[in-house]
Order: structure tokens, then C-alpha cells, then sequence
């Protein structure tokens, strides 16, 4: 990936811009003056503008990430800030928010203070989600409002769930002051024990310790239902069951204060790619059965899921080596991101091109309450310029994050992000 | 032989299946000789590379090779620098760099043989990997059940016991499969793993339906560890409804193949008296261990086999 500041001026020429809050797809060149929007139409070239061959391509709002672990403070021999933002760059992503399971988690004021101070020389926005409990414990709610003012956008225990259905509540209450969504990573840990992938036919088969996919929807319809007691708002992350599911479209339709995720990498695998076990595929939640990722490729179609997250989870190789109980749960997924949801969803299911972009734009931008007016004449360019076609196989060179643990190395995509143009600079990917 | 590890019986051909058996009958000749060694395998150097303890299968395997006159060298992650911090991966090279032929490996974890494969270029045997497989006690089960009835396709098989935590009780279910025979699993519904139809068994709760039906019991141990947990209530509660007693036998007016692979729990799910008796093969089971370990040994490490892919 060639990282570079933008000319002064660029010309992105003979593209198609798509953009997903009109809902079209219209042939026009784009020009970019001192890093903002300048103009859309036809134009010339001239010498001193940098001219984008944009023949064949898609330019759209650059993508926003809801999930993502970046893992500093604490692990930078995983992740940190300035890698994540490359990863990011590489998948066309312009905006991330980074879960608060750090080391010191991030549970006051002053991490998330320390987390937008760093953010602001990295190449992309970033946004912390705050911790719902200190220590990430489970016993004493965390000083949201004060963490709101320095910049915290939505609350999460993420890697943990809130156990304690009391403390789910009064988060959820104390959250309805803000209007802020609370993001609870929902596993039974009682029913999960020490399981390392989903219960079903597949477990059976490899002995692997696994749990039923209610280990999932179980704690959903616990979080939903509280939902409705408390009035707050609750945006679901990495829904991975078919039973979840159930729950969140029947909630939804009396509930507009409900969201809901899915992550690429449930989209893609099912519980047989584990047959190898490959300790890349060790997720939590786990990655389920067929019939549940159809399930879930369906509800992103009726509009029971929103938008997609890639719960991108830096982790070290030699984490990922050992044997499969020892493995940390997670995978990266920002660079592998477009090209595998695009093959899924728009090559192999159907899905219209523009509500894909939309679930990697202006969906997740709108529940975190982003501006989404990128096309705007005047705005800070956050574009992403894809090649929707192009047919290719992701390795390891795709990668820019300092971790590669990612089942996605040798598997074909379809459609691939060229450029991503953020906070002055393009990335040529 | 098609692969060239033995990692499983899952997908494993049955005329493999059927030379080790055939093979394993050759050895035992050999091991009913005054001289027990054959040189087939000398100058062959096999790690016995054991990170769960182990009594017999490990004693079973040593014998084994030096029955074969392998050079062998054990290695047991009590006394290694596993304790050190060492990680698998390096453990496996170690291993490799010193130019052996094979590694025998029980491991605590599924699919750690599998993974061995990835780091090491010697034949790897598993020796049962946490509650996967343990292909060669499944082997030395259709040894016996063969040598006893004269054929395994249409025999009548129980498996009795916890079937979750078993890793013979599945190696004996896919390889059973593969040669015809016909298997119903018994034990605790806690105990049997969910989505198990899907394995082409039968399942029944009631031990005595199981004993009219079966030609042969193979009765698992159960762990005491279990015991008084969430999955079952007592020892007393599993005797009464599982346990294969004396008593039980004695209302079942029929010839019956009792197997056990061992370690016993004496007065937990067997009976001494049963397991002692003249219908239980169990120590049948024990020597045919030592010849069908030299079976699959020789045939994977011999002359004959050439390697097929893997």
C-alpha cells in the first residue's frame, strides 16, 4: 500500500459515484481541493491538478468500522493506533471505533482523553467506546458523562458481556441521558463453560469443548427485553445465531431504539471451515452453521441486522499457533473486509450494490450519529474508490496490521477497495 | 496405506483398516514366540511424545517398537521444558532436528496432531488428542472383535459410558462405520454428545434393551471427577442405571463380549466379577494392543509402505 499527502489539487476522473444517501449511481468526475470536496461533474485535466483514473470504478463515502480492536493502550505488540488506522486505510476504512479491552481498559475520562489526543495524528478518525463497567468487572457503572464529553461515543464491556442483569440495566438507564447506544457482547458464560466453537454437527465430529448458539441468543433476548424496560438504546454487536435473530426482528418492530451488527467473517465461514482447526477461525462468538449464515445474510437483506462490523482482533502469531484450546479468541478483518462481504452478499447473494454500501457507510455513521453528508461541496474528503469486479485472492501482503491472524489468507474475494482518501492523504492499495 | 499419518479413523479407507488387522494378526504370532523381536523397523528412531499421562497406551507403544527393534526415546511433558515455557511449536522442531522417523503423540487438545503435521516432517501416530480421537485403541478394539467373532461387518456394538469425553468412543464409531458393524452408544443423556445421530449410531438409554441387542459391550471408564457435578448425580444413580453388574447379566439369558479399554473403575461401571469373568476380552484387548500397534507401526514406517499423500 503506497501512503501519500494529497496535491493540492486531484482529479478523480471517469468514476461512478455512489452515493448512498440519494441512493445513486451516477457517472461523474470529482475534484478535491486542499483535501475538501470541491466539485462533482465533468472536467478536464489540467497540469498541475493529480489526476485519478477512475475508469471502471466506484467512488463512495470511505467506511466506517464499529468494531475494531486496536489494542492500545497495552498490547502494542498487537495492534496500535497508527497500524490499525493502515489496516483501516487498506480495507477503506476512513473511521473506526475501538473497543475499550485494552490494558488499562479504557473505563475513565482520562484513557478516552489519551485515546482522541493519539487519534488526532493518525491517518483516519477514530472514535473509543468506553467501557460500561470499571475494570471492564461488571460492578460499578463507569463515568459516562464525563467520558461523553472527551469524546467516548457508545459503551461496551466488549470481549466480556455484562453478566449481572442489574447492572445491564442500569447501564441501558443510565445511557437514556445521553441517547448513547450500549453495546453488550452477549454470551452466557455459564453455558459456554470452555467452549472454543459452536455446538453442533461439527463439534461432534472434531471433540472440541463447544456451546449451543443460545449461549448467544439467550443473553440478546435478556438485553432486548431490558430494552424495552428501561426505554434505552441497545445496538447488538456481532449477532451471529439464528436464533438472535428472532429475537431482534421481533423487538424491532416495536423498538426503533434497537440496532444490530454482523461481522464479515460470519458472513463468509460456517462451522466446517474448522474441520483443519485452524486457530485463525476461534472467534467469539463462534462461527456457526450454514443455516445460520443464511440466516443471517437474510436479515441483513429484510433489515433486521444494520450494518456491517469487522471486529477486527489483532492477535499475536505465536498466540495463533499453539494449540486450538490455548488460542485467544478473534481474527483481523479490516483490509479483508469489502472483498469478502461484496462476494457474499452482492456477487453470490443478490444483495443491490448500493445497500451494501450503505451498511458500511451511512448505517453504522447513523447509529453513532456521524455526519454523512461526504459528498457535500466543502467537506473533509473520506472517500473510497472501489473496483466492484475485480475477482482476487487475499494474502498475506494484503495485510497492514502488525498481526496476521486472519482465515481469510488464500481465499477469493470479489471486488477490491483501490484508494481511500482521508484526512488529506491517499492510500493506493 | 492412502495416508500417511494416523490421525483418525474418520474418513480412514476400511482395506487399511483391514491390512493393520491382518497384520496385527501376524504380529501376534510373533509375540506368542519364545523370541519376541522381529528386526523390521531397526534403524528406525521413534519419539514417544506423551503431554497427558499415560500408562498403558505408552507402554503398549514402547513395547510395540521394541518388539519391532525401533530405537525409541520417551518424552513426557511432566519432565520436560514444557514446565519451562517451551511452546509446542518449538518442542516439534526440537524434535525434527534431531532426525527421527516418527512421533507416537497424546495430547490434551484436539486436533494437536493435525497441527503437528504443520511444524514436523516425521510420520505422526496419534496416540489420542483430548476428546477427538484415539485411532489406535480403536484399531486394537476391532482387532479383538475381530479375532473373536471372525468378522466385524453386521456385528452388533454397544458403547457404553460417558461418549462426550470419549475419544475411543468416537475412533471406534468411525471406524466400526467404515467396517460394517452396526453401533448403539448408552450412557447418561448428559453424557452422550449432542447432533451424535449424525455420526450413524443408535442411541438408547436403557442398558438393558442394549444388552439384549449387542453382540459385544464396550464399556467405558467413567471418571469419578465427574461424579456429584453437574452431569451426574452419583456413583450409587449410575450402577443402577448403567453400570454393568453381575446381577444385570445374569437376567439376560445370552451369550455377551464384554471389552474395556482400560483403566478400569472396578465397582463403577464394571464388576469385578464381570470383568473377570470368561465373556470379557479385556486382557485379549491388551495384547492385541502391543500387535496392533506393531501392525500399524510397521506398515506406516516398513518397508512396504511407499507413503501415500496425506
Amino acid at each position: 500500500m503506497d501512503f501519500s499527502k494529497l496535491k493540492k489539487q486531484v482529479i478523480l476522473k471517469g468514476g461512478k459515484i455512489l452515493d448512498p444517501i440519494e441512493n445513486t449511481i451516477k457517472k461523474s468526475d470529482l475534484v478535491l481541493e486542499d483535501g475538501k470536496i470541491k466539485a462533482l461533474g465533468k472536467f478536464n485535466s489540467n497540469k498541475s491538478a493529480h489526476l485519478i483514473d477512475c475508469k471502471g470504478l466506484i467512488i463512495t463515502h470511505g467506511f466506517c468500522d464499529l468494531h475494531a480492536h486496536f489494542r492500545e493502550p497495552g498490547r502494542e505488540d498487537k495492534e496500535t493506533l497508527e497500524s490499525g488506522s493502515m489496516a483501516a486505510l487498506a480495507g477503506g476504512f476512513t473511521r473506526v471505533c475501538v473497543m475499550p479491552n485494552t490494558n488499562p481498559p479504557i473505563d475513565s475520562p482520562e484513557v478516552i482523553r489519551y485515546i482522541v489526543d493519539r487519534s488526532e495524528e493518525c491517518p483516519i478518525y477514530i472514535h473509543p467506546i468506553g467501557a460500561i463497567t470499571k475494570g471492564q468487572e461488571g460492578n460499578e457503572l463507569t463515568e459516562m458523562g464525563t467520558m461523553l464529553s472527551e469524546g467516548a461515543v457508545a459503551f461496551s464491556d466488549d470481549g466480556l458481556p455484562v453478566t449481572n442483569s442489574a447492572m445491564m440495566r442500569n447501564a441501558l438507564e443510565y445511557g437514556t441521558m445521553f441517547d448513547i447506544p450500549i453495546i453488550n457482547h452477549a454470551e452466557d458464560l455459564c453455558l459456554k463453560q470452555d467452549a472454543v466453537m459452536h455446538e453442533g454437527k461439527v463439534s461432534t465430529h472434531l471433540g472440541l469443548p463447544s456451546s449451543p448458539d443460545l449461549t448467544e441468543s439467550n443473553m440478546v433476548h435478556r438485553d432486548l427485553s431490558l430494552t424495552d424496560l428501561t426505554g434505552g438504546r441497545l445496538h447488538v454487536p456481532h449477532v451471529s445465531s439464528s436464533k438472535s435473530l428472532d429475537h431482534i426482528r421481533i423487538a424491532k418492530r416495536k423498538n426503533d431504539k434497537v440496532t444490530a451488527e454482523v461481522t464479515p467473517h460470519h458472513l463468509f465461514f460456517t462451522d466446517n471451515d474448522l474441520q483443519k482447526f485452524d486457530t485463525n477461525l476461534k472467534v467469539a462468538p463462534p462461527i456457526r452453521t450454514t443455516s445460520d449464515q443464511k440466516a443471517l445474510i437474510k436479515a441483513l437483506k429484510d433489515g433486521t441486522l444494520d450494518c456491517i462490523a469487522t471486529d477486527h482482533a489483532p492477535h499475536t502469531i505465536e498466540e495463533k499457533e499453539g494449540t486450538f484450546d490455548l488460542a485467544p479468541f478473534g481474527m483481523i478483518g479490516l483490509e479483508s473486509c469489502f472483498g469478502a462481504v461484496n462476494k457474499v452478499l452482492v456477487k453470490e447473494n443478490n444483495l443491490d450494490q448500493l445497500d451494501l454500501i450503505q451498511m458500511l457507510t451511512t448505517r453504522p455513521r447513523k447509529i453513532m450519529g456521524f455526519n454523512d453528508n461526504l459528498l457535500d461541496i466543502g467537506v473533509n474528503a473520506e472517500l473510497t474508490i472501489i473496483d466492484p469486479n475485480e475477482e482476487w485472492i487475499f494474502s498475506r501482503a494484503d495485510i497492514q496490521s502488525k498481526s496476521y491472524n486472519s482465515p481469510f489468507i488464500g481465499q477469493n474475494m470479489y471486488g477490491r477497495v483501490k484508494y481511500t482518501i482521508c484526512k488529506g492523504h491517499i492510500s493506493v492499495i | 496405506m492412502k495416508h500417511r499419518h494416523l490421525l483418525g479413523l474418520k474418513d480412514y479407507p476400511a482395506e487399511d483398516i483391514k491390512s493393520i488387522i491382518d497384520t496385527a494378526f501376524t504380529f501376534k504370532e510373533v509375540l506368542e514366540r519364545p523370541i519376541k523381536k522381529v528386526p523390521s523397523l531397526n534403524g528406525k528412531t521413534i519419539v514417544n511424545l506423551f503431554f497427558e499421562n499415560s500408562t498403558r497406551t505408552r507402554i503398549s507403544f514402547e513395547l510395540a517398537q521394541k518388539r519391532l527393534s525401533a530405537d525409541t526415546v520417551n518424552f513426557s511433558a511432566s519432565t520436560s521444558s514444557l514446565k519451562k515455557g517451551e511452546t509446542f511449536k518449538d518442542t516439534a522442531q526440537n524434535l525434527e532436528a534431531m532426525k527421527i522417523d516418527a512421533v507416537v503423540m497424546r495430547h490434551p487438545t484436539p486436533g494437536a496432531p493435525l497441527h503437528l503435521t504443520k511444524y514436523i516432517d516425521a510420520i505422526i501416530i496419534n496416540a489420542g488428542d483430548g476428546t477427538h480421537e484415539h485411532p489406535t485403541q480403536a484399531i486394537l478394539d476391532m482387532t479383538s472383535l475381530h479375532e473373536k467373532f471372525g468378522y466385524l461387518k453386521g456385528l452388533k456394538v454397544a458403547i457404553i459410558g460417558d461418549i462426550s469425553h470419549s475419544r475411543v468412543a468416537l475412533s471406534n464409531i468411525y471406524g466400526l462405520k467404515t467396517m460394517g458393524a452396526e453401533i448403539t452408544l448408552c450412557g447418561p443423556a448428559t453424557l452422550i454428545p449432542p447432533f451424535v445421530e449424525d455420526l450413524g449410531v443408535n442411541v438408547n438409554y436403557n442398558v438393558d434393551e442394549v444388552i439384549e441387542w449387542a453382540d459385544a459391550l464396550n464399556v467405558l471408564r467413567i471418571q469419578r471427577e465427574r461424579m456429584g457435578g453437574g452431569l451426574l448425580p452419583s456413583i450409587r444413580e449410575y450402577r443402577n442405571l448403567f453400570g454393568i453388574t453381575r446381577e444385570r447379566l445374569s437376567q439376560h439369558n445370552k451369550e455377551l463380549v464384554i471389552m474395556h479399554p482400560g483403566p478400569m473403575n472396578r465397582g463403577v461401571e464394571i464388576d469385578s466379577s464381570v470383568a473377570d469373568s470368561d465373556q470379557a476380552i479385556i486382557l485379549n484387548q491388551v495384547l492385541n494392543g502391543v500387535a496392533s500397534r506393531m501392525a500399524i507401526l510397521y506398515l506406516l514406517l516398513g518397508g512396504k509402505s511407499e507413503g501415500g499423500k496425506d
